[in-house]
């Protein structure tokens, strides 16, 4: 395939592209120069990133501070617990990292369709089939063990793309909005796992009401760090983590579908095909869903248990929102989630907090971040406050003082031509 | 006459490191119309918000009829019977023209405008009163979205009459507008002048300024540069060639850029259309551009161009018809393949069709060049390094004012982004290309450079189509005009033996059409 890819070349002005290249050999200022200004460029944008993530994340637990003490919590108290509770000790760490994974998976999976200009609300739906698919097929097929990981992992990834399908074809094809479809298709998928491993569904265990039969412990996700409940998910959500960043922002495909999602007109006017994109989009933001289904049932439970998933499809949302859609902005907000879930049993133990605290947390988070661009236009407004108090220098002066010293008569042509050569010289 | 309606003192307004506007001293006449001319970035319509309320100035006074007011907001603006109307209209669609016009102009008390009923047949009898005494020719009860944007505008200028305006502004009120729709709107402005209301028209066209201002202002960087009497009722075409050479002096500092020199040589096809068409806003088109040819296609605003456009870069497929490029049939084939092919476009819509504002400059520079080598050469491999000498050679070669190429696009003003999309598209070496407005917003060295680089293309055997309402461009570059009306094309003519009445006729539908010159 990428060998008949390769053969294809864009049409380009040689000339262009020849001029292009030696542009960057000779380097304006030098290639240390260059390196610097763009380590610096690249910084700022991280720096920000880095600011407005831990702001959002503050100003969520300060404002829900008020609410633990009216629920008659104790807010100190509660914040300790949280750090002890989730990082602790090495089995908290571990708890807190098992928690981490399928939001982080799945939190990708929302934001590779954001990407595309797409909501996709059926990241739930599509993680339980993913993991009912993986739980079926672990159960039922006799592989050895290590290829029946892999099955089931594909297993996982193709019920969640099955699940994406019809939303992504009425979406790409028919234009019918993505969160009408998948809010539905959530709702088939609830009822209809549930009804699989019903009393009277086809694949319930023998010994096990409300579940499929035990995967064989060989073809199960192998355990990191013995003891826990740390499991090899974790490598394989750090692996998805590069592989989305690198799909975005390194490949033909991943240009196309960022180009559909900020402007389809464009995307089209350039040749691609954006039904084509935009199927693309939602299959592969399903497959990342149904794999982190799969992981929980591989990883985790060793079996399909209905209702397994408290909800990671829709934290998934907050996650890469909080995320700024970017993979490793993505990889933080996870953990930081996973670090709220992962305590809540011990504050509410040790403070008296209610474990729906998370829930709060988590929707603030939510409106912090969708209250951002009006945060940031309120910063910019006191700080262009402060900047009109403060005298103005340079430039301005210099013009005037230029103004001073050559009146110029304006009527006549050529002293406009000679005022505005004054000008853009002490401009510059 | 010769009242002062309108004298800003000294205004001077910073954003940031930026100075809009320096000092400016600017008087109106009542009952006159002045113009406000300067290229883009000059200031123009920073003074013109802070008139009408909706920035305030740094330092500077404004007077209006003489007493000195303190504009808060436009609602003060509307109040000292300032009116303007800007070059994005605010009407409400789907409401009708009189429900716009009575839209937030209530001042009844608060239970009454919540519960009472609209007074929309006072409202009508009174629209209908100033339709008339102007000659707006509306109808009031027309839904705003089904309006053209020539009557689109004309609501607008009657709701700023409708609140008390005996003050208009309007900005760049012509930039959108079909140049039988700007002679309408021209006449319009001429009978309110008439009517004794004061008009300021900001703009960038010398025409316009010459045919309706008293007097006109220029600004450059953001300071008044002169300021010039026109006596209109005493101007032949040599002294109107001597003031406009002195207005483009003020306006940019310099002589006016000249355009290359044309030579007509032996011309081979490089594009053949046959009988193109998409079985309902279009066609059949029957349409040859030669290698080394401009050609233009005028026609009033709406009428298939945008639809030729589509049915050309495949964007929509077409019903019937044949589109040859250098010997090879495109129709049917795929808008990358035709890019391929060596078709290149510069969209009309530069922000709906041609960036992506929230991409960095590099994504922006390489839209369209991702499909294979030398930036994609595999399914997994997209250079970004690669990109970026591109993107850093589109700036240099088309001067694209921006901080660096890792800026998101939006971070560039619209001329700069359309200087990057030129680029892009020239980039592309193409044989064919279709260039819709490409200068639409554009100041006048940003034109030129635009009408250069066409020229270029064209010395280079490249073929161009010329999509463009300004005639003047079309005088300026094309070799031939093409006429559009209704999806079909109705009239053929030489630049050099064309002249703008028959151009007129044949885009208006009026008689004299339907034959080749």
């Amino acid at each position: 395939m990428s060998a008949r890819v390769s053969s294809r070349r864009t049409r380009i002005d040689e000339e262009l592209l020849r001029e292009s290249l030696e542009i960057n050999r000779r380097g304006h200022n030098g290639w240390r120069a260059e390196v610097l200004a763009r380590a610096a460029a690249a910084g700022g944008t991280a720096a920000g990133r880095i600011l407005s993530f831990v702001l959002t994340v503050l100003a969520a637990v300060i404002v829900s501070l008020p609410l633990v003490y009216l629920s008659g919590g104790d807010g100190a108290l509660a914040l300790d617990a949280l750090i002890a509770g989730s990082w602790g000790s090495p089995i908290a760490a571990a708890e807190t990292l098992v928690q981490t994974v399928p939001l982080l998976i799945s939190g990708l999976a929302v934001a590779l369709a954001f990407h595309a200009g797409l909501f996709n609300i059926g990241v739930e739906g599509q993680l339980v089939v993913g993991a009912l698919s993986a739980g079926i097929v672990g159960a039922t097929l006799p592989l050895p063990g290590p290829i029946l990981i892999v099955v089931c992992v594909a297993a996982g990834a193709a019920g969640g793309a099955l699940w994406a399908l019809i939303p992504a074809l009425l979406k790409a094809y028919r234009g019918v909005h993505e969160v009408v479809t998948t809010i539905m298709m959530n709702y088939i998928a609830f009822n209809l796992s549930t009804f699989l491993v019903s009393p009277s569904g086809p694949f319930v265990s023998s010994s096990q009401p409300s579940a499929t039969e035990k995967i064989p412990i060989e073809a199960r996700l192998p355990i990191l760090v013995p003891g826990t409940r740390l499991h090899a998910g974790l490598i394989l959500a750090i692996v998805l983590v590069i592989a989305v960043a690198w799909y975005l922002y390194r490949t033909p495909g991943g240009f196309s579908l960022r180009l559909t999602g900020a402007n389809p007109r464009a995307a089209r006017g350039a040749g691609i095909s954006v039904p084509q994109t935009i199927l693309r989009a939602m299959l592969l933001s399903g497959a990342l869903a149904g794999l982190a289904g799969a992981v929980q049932v591989l990883g985790l439970f060793g079996r399909y248990f209905d209702a397994f998933s408290p909800g990671y499809g829709f934290d998934a949302i907050a996650v890469a929102l909080l995320g700024a859609l970017s993979p490793v902005g993505i990889a933080a907000a996870a953990l930081f989630f996973g670090t709220l879930d992962s305590s809540a049993v011990y504050l509410q133990a040790q403070a008296g907090v209610s474990r729906e605290m998370v829930g709060v947390v988590s929707g603030l988070v939510v409106g912090f971040v969708a209250a951002q661009p009006a945060i940031l236009r309120l910063l910019r407004r006191l700080r262009a406050r402060k900047a009109r108090t403060r005298p103005n220098p340079s430039p301005d002066d210099l013009d005037r003082v230029l103004a001073t010293v050559v009146p110029v008569p304006l009527a006549d042509p050529d002293d406009a031509i000679s005022h505005g050569l004054a000008e853009t010289e002490a401009t510059r | 006459m010769s009242a002062t309606a309108v004298r800003l003192a000294g205004i001077t307004k910073r954003f940031g490191a930026v100075t809009a506007n320096d000092g400016i001293d600017l008087a109106v006449r009542a009952g006159t119309v002045h113009g406000v001319l300067g290229e883009n970035g000059a200031g123009k319509s920073t003074l013109m918000k802070i008139l009408f309320g909706m920035i305030r100035p740094d330092e500077g006074t404004i007077e209006i009829d003489g007493k000195r007011v303190e504009l808060r907001s436009s609602a003060d603006a509307l109040a000292q019977g300032i009116g303007m109307v800007q070059q994005h209209f605010s009407l409400v669609g789907p409401f009708t023209v009189v429900e716009n016009l009575i839209l937030g102009r209530d001042s009844r008390a608060l239970w009454r405008r919540w519960l009472a009923p609209l007074p929309l047949s006072a409202a009508r009898e009174r629209a209908r009163e100033l339709s008339e005494r102007f000659g707006f020719g509306l109808d009031a009860d027309a839904r705003c979205q089904d309006l053209s944007v020539g009557a689109r505008q004309k609501v607008e200028i009657v709701k700023a009459l409708w609140a008390g305006a005996t003050i208009l502004v309007l900005d760049e009120p012509t930039a959108a507008l079909s140049p039988p729709e700007a002679e309408e709107l021209y006449a319009l402005l001429e009978r309110l002048r008439a009517d004794g209301t004061t008009v300021i028209l900001i703009s960038h066209k010398l025409p316009e300024i010459l045919r309706l201002c008293d007097r006109v202002t220029v600004l450059r960087d953001g300071k008044v540069v002169g300021t010039r009497e026109i006596d209109r009722a005493d101007m032949d075409a040599i002294s109107r060639a001597g003031v406009e050479a002195d207005l483009v002096h003020l306006m940019i500092g310099r002589e006016r850029p000249t355009v290359p020199e044309r030579h007509p040589r032996e011309l081979a096809p490089v594009l053949s259309v046959r009988g193109l068409t998409d079985g309902g806003r279009i066609g059949p088109v029957d349409l040859e551009v030669a290698g080394g040819e401009i050609v233009a296609v005028v026609g009033v605003e709406g009428n298939g161009q945008s639809a030729l456009v589509d049915l050309l870069t495949g964007v929509v497929r077409a019903k019937a018809g044949s589109i040859v490029l250098d010997g090879a049939e495109l129709a049917g084939r795929s808008t990358l393949a035709r890019l391929r092919a060596g078709l290149a476009h510069i969209p009309e819509d530069r922000h709906a069709q041609a960036v992506a504002e929230e991409m960095s400059l590099i994504d922006n520079a390489s839209i369209g060049f991702t499909t294979g080598a030398p930036f994609a050469p595999t399914r997994l491999w997209l250079s970004k390094a690669k990109r970026r000498r591109l993107a850093e050679a589109i700036i240099r070669d088309r001067s694209v004012r921006t901080p660096g190429p890792d800026a998101p696009m939006r971070s560039l003003s619209g001329g700069n982004q359309q200087k990057l999309v030129v680029g892009r598209e020239l980039a592309r070496a193409p044989r064919l290309m279709i260039a819709a407005q490409p200068t639409r917003g554009l100041d006048i060295a940003s034109t030129t450079a635009v009408h250069e680089a066409l020229m270029k293309l064209r010395a280079a055997g490249a073929g161009v189509l010329l999509l463009s309402l300004d005639l003047t461009e079309v005088f300026a570059i094309s070799d031939r005009i093409v006429v559009i009306r209704q999806g079909v094309l109705v009239g053929e003519v030489a630049t050099d033996r064309a002249d703008p009445e028959r151009l007129g006729a044949w885009m208006s539908g009026a008689a004299g059409g339907e034959e080749a010159a």
